[in-house]
């Protein structure tokens, strides 16, 4: 039985179909990417899975369990944990207290505990500081540990929110363009940590602009657009599916125009080692 | 039993009247801003005092009242310069911490500049109470309703037909469209509160001569022309003036027929009532929050 | 490998939880020493009495991002169920004070689960609705209440002796308060705390975790009504006399300027904020009838060009000159 099993969910605003109609299965200790085209659906779909919109249709199970409609911290305490697009690090915290409240799940705390400071608390929260501090480091934020997230640059606070999402230690991990913004050498970072994250049996499923990081570091791609599943499949049986193509270059109507042999235009698209490429966000 | 139905009726569509004005000051400056003004109450002190103390001067009462309208646009005008503005990118706490603090700076000022008694305005047309279907109505109701009346009307003129109007109409809907097809909201925000002040001070001049006025008498009107508001649905005109027709009758039947010492908790508990059940009022937009 | 107690109780002074703990109380200890007769007793008293309701709001508005207009109906509440148990009941005072605000803490509980749904501007407008209403009904029912002149207090009795005197409550006032804030700042450091500030620095984040926001916010929401209950218990004790106008919308716009003055994620910032906008109206009484205005200036100015409040302001202004 596959880790996360999602089966036709849908999701309208209004009158426009965000997404229609998409199933697919996340297999635990893999990487699976999601990508499309720019209005494909990736947000939203991504925004169900962590339940922050309610699909119309349609459900979403993680280990068997029906998730579809609960309120947002359950699928957190169900065991999914996500990073945002656009950052949403408390800035009102220091990067170590970010990642210490990331264990929110795991620390069992009540109030009046929590008030009367009682010594099982005070040993709960040094080990819930020396968890947080390997996480830092474990992504590469050792430096940062005494510092002011307000402080940080955008590339640590990309990290510092999958520190925090790992401090839940989730079964999937949710990754919302992690490398966007990043320059080359960032985002080559990023895939190493979250190849190491996948060697460690993390299951991470990524929402990705980045081409190269995709094909890369992904065992299992998903193809969106227009809100539907297009293909799914190895990065190499993306890479060469005509549709694919054709949905990110159009289709070349001209019967004179040489085709190009598939690896070599979606070379294009993804770029060569070292390049970007026509998507690189 | 019936004409006491109609008087209750009467006096409540008269403080509905200027409910409704406040109200339509609230939903301007929602309009351009989101924010709300906890100050809007003192400017109906500000109308009903002034022209207080003009007459007092001697001045006539049809130059009293435009004069004392005036005063407190310009009040609501530099208001908005002072206070408003250098705080415009402020999140809404720190918005509303900043209007209460308007309200309380212009409630201070009041007292020092008039003194804390109760006033009172002579009625326009005179203390004749007349007749109508048994109820017994003053002639200032008239004055009130008719005056309320104008001012609406002249404000859907203003909406509708000005070019200015519909810019501030264009701002409520998408202030960023707004501003890219060039207009300012920063102007838009401050004529919006130039006429949130002269509506809340033409209730206070209407109402003077019925229910007095004094340095304190704008909290109250304020917290009742908000509930009107988010009655009506916040943001909506036609929305302020239903509310507050509404909220007025509520009141005064509520206070003749239930229980005249919880008159006042009439309003609360209709501002409570719609933020629980219906946050959009009765012609608000359902909004759902887009992530 | 764990560190000795001294050198433990060394490192807890040291930090700014422990260190502003111990200077605290050491003004608390200090403080007779230099107030004269009695109405510098008074002052004293009224200021940990207010700091222990802005302690509690300021968790509310500063740390948990929330906010609140009518607390005022919180502190009068606890006054008046303690001031009706005790004096129309017979009940003795150590126990109609928890008792009264233990049922303040499930009114909160009941009525903050529908209003912290609410966010911003129509939190605002509710939790004002919520106060006004308290003290028009406060007002009205005067079989129960007295009415608006409200009804008299008997004084704090422990084990059949009547507490009274500046002397004697300053020592309960300034003793209650060092509680207060010890309870707020291990709350501030727990999980608990953190939960708060998340929902203060992105609530969807903080979903994301596995925060249920709503559930905080209704916890936050109820220590910080119970704490104003407990202050409004004490002051309708001390007083020996309580009235509605404690429960006024006024009142409650007066706590948040404190809280909003002195600092708002700071739990040291809220008692300076009761501490200057308490004693400053009662020092200068010539200028009361500048009081309304100076005070909405003062809001205004502190939002515009403090927003943070005084002492955080302070603090980093301090933090950047050392460097």
């Amino acid at each position: 039985m596959s880790l996360l099993a999602v089966e036709n969910v849908s999701k309208a605003f209004g009158g426009v179909l965000a997404i229609e109609g998409v199933s697919f299965d996340i297999e635990p200790g893999a990487v699976h990417s999601i990508i499309g085209p720019n209005g494909a659906g990736k947000t939203t779909l991504l925004n169900m899975l962590t339940g922050i919109y309610v699909p119309d249709a349609g459900s979403i199970r993680l280990d068997g369990r029906e998730l579809r409609g609960e309120p947002t911290h359950r699928f957190a305490a169900a065991g999914i944990g996500r990073t945002f697009q656009n950052l949403q690090v408390f800035f009102n915290m220091s990067a170590l207290q970010n990642v210490m409240t990331g264990r929110h799940l795991r620390e069992r705390c009540s109030l009046f505990a929590a008030m009367l400071r009682t010594p099982a608390l005070t040993r709960a929260e040094a080990s819930c500081l020396e968890v947080a501090r390997g996480l830092l480091r474990r992504v590469g934020l050792a430096e940062y540990e005494h510092a002011a997230s307000d402080a940080m640059p955008y590339g640590a606070l990309k990290r510092l929110e999958i520190a925090r999402a790992l401090a839940a230690e989730p079964q999937v991990l949710l990754l919302d363009e992690p490398a966007a913004g990043l320059n080359q050498t960032e985002a080559r970072e990023i895939n190493v940590l979250i190849k190491s994250l996948a060697a460690e049996g993390t299951t991470v499923i990524l929402v990705e602009h980045n081409m190269k990081l995709v094909m890369d570091v992904s065992d299992h791609v998903l193809v969106l657009d227009h809100g539907r599943k297009l293909a799914e499949g190895t990065p190499a049986a993306i890479a060469s599916n005509p549709l694919v193509i054709e949905a990110y270059l159009g289709v070349d109507d001209d019967p004179k125009t040489p085709a190009a042999s598939p690896p070599e235009g979606i070379s294009a698209l993804l770029g060569r080692p070292g390049e970007g490429g026509a998507w690189h966000a | 039993m019936d004409s006491q139905w109609l008087q209750y009726v009467a006096s409540g569509l008269t403080a509905g009247a200027i409910y409704a004005l406040v109200a339509l000051g609230f939903s301007i400056i929602y309009n351009a801003s989101r924010a709300i003004n906890f100050a809007q109450g003192e400017f109906v002190m500000i109308g009903g005092m002034s022209a207080v103390t003009l007459v007092g001067a001697g001045l006539p009462l049809w130059a009293a009242v435009p004069l004392a309208v005036l005063a407190a646009v310009a009040v609501g005008l530099l208001l908005e310069k002072i206070a408003i503005e250098p705080a415009r990118k402020a999140d809404t706490v720190t918005l509303i911490i900043i209007t209460i603090g308007a309200s309380l700076l212009l409630r201070g000022l009041a007292q020092l500049l008039w003194d804390k008694r109760v006033h009172s305005l002579p009625a326009f047309s005179g203390d004749k109470p007349l007749h109508f279907m048994g109820a017994t109505v003053l002639p200032q109701s008239l004055w009130v309703l008719g005056g309320a009346g104008l001012a609406v009307a002249a404000l859907s003129w203003f909406f509708g037909r000005t070019l200015f109007g519909k810019a501030m109409l264009a701002t409520s809907y998408n202030p960023l469209a707004a501003q890219l097809v060039g207009i300012s909201t920063r102007k838009v925000l401050f004529v919006s509160f130039g006429l949130a002040a002269g509506l809340g001070a033409l209730g206070g001049v209407l109402i003077a001569p019925i229910a007095f006025t004094s340095y304190d008498s704008g909290i109250m009107l304020g917290l009742k022309g908000f509930a009107a508001a988010m009655l009506g649905g916040l943001g909506s005109f036609s929305g302020a003036v239903l509310g507050g027709l509404l909220l007025g009758l509520a009141e005064g039947l509520g206070a003749g027929f239930v229980s005249s010492a919880y008159k006042d908790a009439i309003a609360f508990v209709i501002i409570l009532a719609v933020l629980f059940f219906m946050p959009g009022g009765l012609l608000g937009a359902r909004r759902s929050d887009r992530v | 490998m764990s560190e000795s107690p001294l050198t433990g109780t060394r490192r807890w002074a040291a930090s700014p939880r422990g260190g502003g703990l111990l200077a605290l109380a050491a003004v608390i200890a200090l403080l007779p020493l230099v107030l004269g007769n009695n109405y510098f007793y008074e002052i004293a008293i009224l200021v940990a009495l207010n700091a222990i309701v802005c302690v509690g709001l300021n968790l509310l508005i500063g740390y948990a991002g929330q906010i609140s207009l009518g607390h005022a109906g919180f502190f009068a509440l606890g006054g008046y169920g303690s001031a009706i148990l005790s004096g129309s009941y017979g009940w003795p005072s150590w126990l109609s004070m928890p008792a009264s605000c233990a049922a303040v803490g499930v009114l909160a509980f009941v009525v903050g689960r529908p209003t912290l749904r609410l966010k911003g501007h129509y939190l605002a407008m509710a939790t004002l609705g919520l106060g006004v209403i308290v003290s028009i009904v406060l007002s009205t029912e005067d079989r129960i209440t007295g009415g608006p002149d409200g009804m008299s207090v008997p004084p704090l009795a422990l084990f059949g002796w009547a507490l009274h005197g500046e002397h004697t409550w300053y020592w309960i006032a300034g003793a209650a308060l060092l509680l207060a804030v010890w309870l707020a700042l291990n709350l501030i450091e727990s999980p608990v705390g953190r939960a708060l500030r998340a929902l203060h620095g992105s609530e969807i984040a903080a979903e994301t975790v596995g925060i249920a926001s709503a559930r905080y916010k209704l916890k936050v929401f109820v220590i910080s009504a119970v704490f104003a209950a407990v202050a409004g218990a004490m002051t309708a004790h001390y007083a020996g006399f309580i009235t509605p106008v404690k429960a006024s919308f006024m009142h409650s716009v007066e706590l948040v300027i404190m809280v909003v003055f002195g600092g708002m994620a700071s739990v040291f910032g809220a008692v300076v904020g009761a501490a200057v906008l308490t004693t400053l109206p009662q020092l200068l009484t010539v200028l009361k009838d500048y009081e309304m205005m100076v005070f909405g200036a003062v809001l205004i100015a502190t939002m515009v060009f403090f927003p943070q409040g005084i002492v955080p302001t302070m603090a980093r202004w301090l933090a950047r000159a050392r460097r």
